[in-house]
């Protein structure tokens, strides 16, 4: 059955639709990623605009997210003091984007600079997840307990705060600065960012993996629905009709996602969330190695409305 | 009062100029075969559900004198979405990675374009009147004040690419014609419309030359909630943006609210 996207003004299948946001949905769930950086490629491949899948991918997450969290909050496993401080550095890192955005649109080499965000931090963070995971999978199979993580110089800075839900102490600075360096990608790339700031905060800031994926779904919310808002408002490329095509199967995926997640060790999820961040990534750099089928490609000079 | 009749004179000088340059010329414009057309419909209107739609376009020759026997009517329907600017861009190699590096803007091009004809293209126009009508897809797209050598690589890609995902087309001896006199086509509309005014033409032809041209318009426009969306989202943007919201966080809410019923229950 095709459905006619009144913004995107493309006929899509809805049932390919629901079932993108399905997937999406489930890893949302599980790993309590956004998905936007799996979401917002396959809309393009699908043949929605690039303008209106970023747009309308992050209006999707919204609604995964609050799925999401809610299932988290029944079961206190967000730290909602820890997601105020980060939410408060992702929407100054938002704006910051966005400037940072438009500077390399002017530059016109825009599509070629996202790209190669998504192959860096993806290769990066998919990387150093899935060999620090194998690792403390093996030693939680030698029966040895997994270390505590060590004071470093992250506790050393100051203005510190209790957050008690993450059983932790420690100067606002550090998660500051990674809500406005993950609100700055989600600007620049289209994504929720969860998959930058879940290996943040259990490898910089030291927080238990247990209140991480609902922590950083409560801070998705905040960054993507201000993102969609600025999308509506300056570009008038968020799609409702694709956006509830893809949050009906969002929602339900998310569910599905969070009940799966508990049954995971918490090592196994990494190493999936790893493996599944790498083959991403891996994609994308083939793309802009190989030689592509048609080199052309063509877009509409849309002039101010 | 001098001035007024010098004004009488002038205009009453004009009217004569006007009526012998329409005896002369009209004459000839007004041609002996006239095309008298029907549409299976001149709206399309874009639904949720819009599928692509498919066109009946027949029609008859209306003519004074019997047929002239010199060479066959052959009948040109063409169909042109909103034109618009395109920018074409081509990737090279650069540092072991694609990027995209030169391009060429094309100042307008249809947005979709069929060409359906009664014979071969070549057969039932000539190259100078294509040139003069602007009927096949080449022409069709105008691309003035591409600086960059080569440029006809790129108009060329843009005809491929947009001939490979159905929005261009020449479909030849699809216009089916009867004693020279009734004609008949229909043509496939994709999906992926967009909304504007489609300019529909008609050609009559005889050895390659324009006897006769007919020109309509098919409205097409998304109505219903497409058209409420689309309105709102232009008009009212912050709006907009909160109704999208809205939506978002309540199916989130409302989908944690029935799985919990659910495991409850």
């Amino acid at each position: 059955m095709n459905i006619y996207l009144p913004i995107a003004e493309v006929a899509v299948n809805a049932f390919l639709v629901l079932g993108l946001g399905g997937m999406v949905g489930v890893l949302s769930g599980m790993f309590g990623v956004g998905g936007g950086f799996l979401l917002t490629p396959l809309l393009f491949f699908i043949g929605i605009p690039p303008a209106v899948a970023v747009a309308t991918g992050a209006n999707q997450i919204v609604a995964s997210s609050v799925s999401g969290v809610l299932a988290h909050l029944r079961r206190r496993t967000v730290d909602l003091k820890m997601g105020g401080v980060l939410q408060g550095g992702g929407i100054v890192g938002a704006a910051l984007g966005i400037a940072i955005f438009n500077y390399l649109k002017s530059l016109g080499q825009v599509d070629l600079f996202v790209t190669l965000c998504y192959v860096v931090f993806l290769g990066i963070v998919g990387g150093l997840m899935f060999i620090e995971s194998v690792n403390a999978l093996r030693k939680s199979r030698r029966g040895a307990p997994p270390k505590r993580k060590q004071r470093g110089w992250v506790h050393s800075l100051p203005f510190k705060m209790r957050f008690r839900t993450s059983g932790l102490y420690i100067s606002v600075i550090p998660p500051l600065a990674v809500g406005l360096f993950v609100g700055m990608l989600t600007a620049i790339m289209g994504v929720g960012g969860g998959f930058i700031m879940v290996p943040a905060m259990i490898y910089l800031l030291g927080m238990p993996t247990k209140v991480v994926v609902g922590t950083s779904l409560f801070q998705i919310i905040t960054v993507t629905a201000a993102t969609t808002m600025m999308h509506a408002i300056t570009n008038q490329t968020v799609d409702i009709v694709l956006a509830v095509l893809l949050l009906i199967g969002g929602v339900v995926g998310a569910q599905f996602g969070t009940r799966i997640g508990v049954l995971l060790k918490a090592e196994q999820l990494r190493i999936l969330l790893a493996l599944l961040v790498i083959l991403v990534c891996a994609k994308l750099a083939l793309d802009l190695l190989l030689e592509p089928s048609e080199l052309y490609s063509i877009s509409p000079i849309r002039t101010a409305k | 009062m001098g001035s007024m009749d010098r004004f009488r004179m002038i205009s009453g000088l004009a009217v004569l100029i006007l009526s012998l340059w329409w005896a002369l010329f009209g004459a000839r414009t007004a041609s002996a075969e006239e095309v008298v057309l029907g549409l299976s419909h001149d709206r399309v209107a874009i639904t949720a559900t819009f599928d692509g739609s498919e066109i009946l376009i027949f029609g008859a020759v209306k003519r004074e004198t019997p047929i002239s026997a010199t060479a066959p009517l052959e009948v040109i329907v063409t169909i042109s979405g909103p034109k618009e600017p395109v920018m074409v861009r081509r990737k090279e190699r650069s540092m072991g990675i694609w990027v995209n590096t030169d391009s060429v803007a094309v100042d307008s091009a249809p947005s979709f374009y069929a060409v359906a004809t009664s014979a071969p293209f070549s057969e039932v126009l000539s190259d100078t009147e294509d040139l003069r009508h602007k009927v096949s897809i080449r022409r069709a797209i105008r691309s003035v004040g591409s600086t960059l050598e080569g440029a006809q690589a790129f108009k060329e890609a843009l005809m491929r690419i947009r001939e490979e995902n159905g929005f261009y087309s020449l479909q030849e001896n699809v216009v089916s014609l009867d004693e020279q006199t009734l004609f008949r086509t229909a043509l496939q509309m994709p999906a992926d419309l967009i909304e504007g005014q489609y300019e529909t033409r008609i050609f009559l032809t005889r050895d390659g030359t324009v006897v006769s041209q007919y020109e309509t318009v098919i409205e097409v426009n998304k109505v219903g909630l497409e058209r409420f969306l689309f309105n709102l989202s232009r008009e009212q943007p912050p709006l907009y943006g909160l109704l999208a919201l809205i939506i978002a966080v309540l199916s989130g809410w409302g989908a944690a609210a029935i799985f919990q019923l659910l495991r409850n229950g």
